[in-house]
């Protein structure tokens, strides 16, 4: 510090006011960011802690009373019979929904990136659908969806779980594989057709490797959409439950401890998905 | 062609214009592309010859590129027809011509390595494994890119990446190349070192080039012929010498190189030239031959190396124009001296004096005298007002 500053009145004192504040400022934000990872975390947190509690009641219920370590309940874990063809049921109409999303979804962000307006009649309107899909509440969709398969009669089962999953999915896979689109080279396209390729081997050999990551990532946000959806399958699911649906039954009348069993596995199928995408990232 | 690293005759192709015995590979036929109402290309007539390089020179926006590309089967004409090799390819996919492009951006697949880049268009012909390898090491080989198979684009500088996208195409051995101003990316020094090397490998392999760019150093280094295009038409095609020294239109004498232009009016012709009188009175003779036809303005054009500084006194005579005036501006350039010269006609003329040690250079003031030999003077129809403004915003993309 220089000798004129010290000479100025309040010079000491607004120095030390500084020394506090970025002594404040070092810890602030650490504070607040594990603040938030707690406030995000706990909830997880308390199902996977709770999914080894034992039970001392009659009824297999979980009780958030801490009983005693036990993994019972992971080694009983299809001995609830509802809850086990519900979570297989949950796994494929995620598969089935994300695998028909991704690929009407991939289709339509191509058609969107890459003809014109004149070329591509409705490209507009089509773009206003995919923003009101994801905009719109989806107990708007959930309700409007049941009165469509009433009225006409459509039994209400995997079919029509399958066809409301593919719908509210298709906008993410869509905005996702556009994106990517965007930053793409289309002289490298026009290379492909230049060195003999047809349009379809084109899109096999150069264009689909290329947009794959972003494919990747709206499947994957597919199935994660499909597989915790509870407000629009409760409304098309009838006779098929599917695993969130069957838990929220489930509550009412007491949740057997094999509904964190499942949560923790679909939790760390995540955590593993997650960790791979960055080391595989990392490779590159 | 001042002192670039320029090719010595003997390595151009012998590429006489308009030669019937030559096998044409290209042919424009009143081809006319319109982008928005506006024609990109103009009613475009051109014949490319076999094993020819050629290049197409011009401004941005001349249609050179759209030109390239209706070629390359990525645009289609508004009307005309496109021939290659004789046959009709107007409307035929870019994958079934027989063309290869390396584009501006080279374009290389990102995801494939440099082995797998060359030998993509090998892989679509069905040809047997053993084959494409000894293909793709081979043409590695003429591009100096031996030991390079496993690379990715991405791990290779632009003047390397530059050769992979050159060895991508010519490996399909195509009857034609098209190149879409495969330098621009480069530095200066490294673009000289390609134009060298380009040549040399055309004429190794023996395809016909057709080459685009708004370079004219770098079109005249490297073709056999060249045509300079302007608002979708040619306004100048031949060796790079005939157009270079009988330029057809004053677009081209200032766009290839760089000329003096003195405005004047035909008043008749004596022998094998015209007589041309300059608003201060001195009279210039022009090669009738390179004189426009049934124009009595016309704008008398000389290139800055052609002319000579002499001492004053000195007289016109059949076969040297003389000018006199006052140096401008002069300037050392090493390889020689550049004079602005104040002319008597209004026009300040640029001189350029190879620096091999005659005399006293001039300097700035000196009263001199401008000569040149009679058959280094061309003349050409004046661009109006309007033509000339443009062409200032031209000179400076």
């Amino acid at each position: 510090m220089s000798t004129e500053l010290r000479d100025v009145p309040g010079a000491r004192a607004s120095a030390k006011a500084r020394r506090v504040r970025s002594r404040l400022g070092r810890f602030a934000l650490p504070t607040y960011s594990w603040l938030v990872i707690v406030y995000l975390v706990f909830p997880i947190a308390v199902m996977v802690v709770y999914s080894f509690n034992k039970v001392t009641t009659g009824l297999q219920n979980v009780s958030f009373s801490w009983n005693g370590f036990t993994t019972l309940w992971y080694q009983q874990w299809s001995s609830v019979p509802g809850l086990t063809s519900a979570f297989w049921l949950s796994v494929r109409l995620a598969i089935v929904s994300t695998l028909v999303a991704t690929v009407l979804g991939t289709l339509l962000a191509v058609a969107l990136v890459r003809y014109s307006r004149t070329k591509f009649r409705g490209k507009g309107a089509v773009e206003q659908v995919l923003f009101l899909n994801i905009a719109a509440p989806e107990i708007v969709m959930g309700a409007s969806l049941l009165a469509l398969f009433v009225t006409y009669n459509i039994a209400r089962g995997f079919l029509t779980l399958v066809l409301a999953h593919v719908m509210f999915s298709i906008a993410y896979v869509t905005v996702t594989v556009r994106a990517r689109l965007a930053g793409f080279e289309r002289a490298l396209e026009e290379a492909a057709y230049d060195l003999g390729a047809n349009a379809f081997t084109t899109f096999r050999l150069v264009t689909f490797p290329l947009i794959l990551p972003g494919v990747l990532a709206g499947a994957l946000m597919a199935f994660a959409l499909s597989i915790d959806d509870f407000v629009t399958s409760n409304f098309v699911s009838g006779s098929s439950v599917p695993f969130p649906v069957w838990v929220y039954g489930a509550t009412r009348v007491g949740t057997p401890p094999q509904v964190f069993v499942f949560g923790t596995a679909i939790f760390a199928v995540g955590i593993g998905m997650a960790i791979m995408s960055i080391v595989l990232g990392r490779k590159k | 062609m001042g002192g670039t690293l320029g090719l010595s005759d003997d390595e151009r192709t012998d590429a006489p214009s308009g030669d019937p015995s030559r096998k044409v590979v290209v042919c424009f036929d009143h081809v006319t592309k319109i982008f928005d109402e506006a024609p990109a290309v103009d009613d475009l007539n051109l014949e490319i010859y076999e094993g020819e390089f050629f290049s197409l020179l011009g401004p941005s926006g001349c249609g050179k590129t759209t030109s390239l590309r209706m070629l390359g089967g990525f645009e289609e004409p508004t009307s005309g027809r496109l021939l290659l090799g004789g046959e009709d390819v107007t409307f035929q996919a870019p994958y079934r011509r027989d063309v290869n492009t390396v584009f501006q951006s080279y374009a290389l697949f990102p995801h494939l390595d440099v082995f797998e880049n060359v030998a993509f268009g090998l892989r679509r012909q069905k040809i047997n494994k053993a084959q494409i390898k000894s293909k793709v090491s081979e043409m590695l080989e003429i591009v100096d890119l031996p030991n390079f198979e496993r690379r990715r684009p991405s791990q290779l500088s632009g003047g390397q990446q530059q050769r992979v996208a050159l060895a991508r195409a010519l490996v399909n051995e195509p009857t034609l190349l098209l190149l879409d101003e495969p330098m621009s990316a480069l530095d200066a020094k490294l673009r000289r070192q390609m134009q060298v090397e380009l040549k040399r490998i055309q004429a190794r392999v023996g395809i016909t080039f057709l080459y685009v760019t708004h370079d004219q150093e770098e079109a005249m280094t490297m073709s056999d012929r060249l045509a300079v295009m302007r608002h979708g038409k040619i306004e100048g095609i031949g060796s790079p010498k005939d157009v270079y020294d009988s330029p057809s239109t004053e677009f081209v004498a200032t766009f290839l190189g760089a000329s003096n232009l003195l405005a004047g009016s035909v008043t008749g012709t004596e022998g094998d030239c015209s007589l041309v009188r300059l608003s201060d009175g001195t009279t210039l003779r022009v090669p009738t031959a390179r004189t426009p036809k049934g124009v009595t303005s016309v704008k008398v054009g000389v290139r800055p190396e052609k002319i000579s500084l002499v001492e004053s006194g000195l007289g016109a005579s059949n076969l040297t124009n003389v000018l006199t005036g006052q140096v401008r501006v002069s300037t050392f350039t090493g390889v020689g001296n550049q004079y602005l010269v104040a002319t008597p006609a209004g026009v300040e003329v640029t001189v350029y004096a190879q620096n091999i040690g005659h005399g006293v250079a001039p300097r700035s003031g000196d009263q001199v005298t401008l000569t040149w030999p009679v058959e280094h003077t061309f003349a050409v129809v004046p661009m109006s007002g309007a033509e000339l403004e443009e062409q200032v915003d031209e000179g400076e993309l």
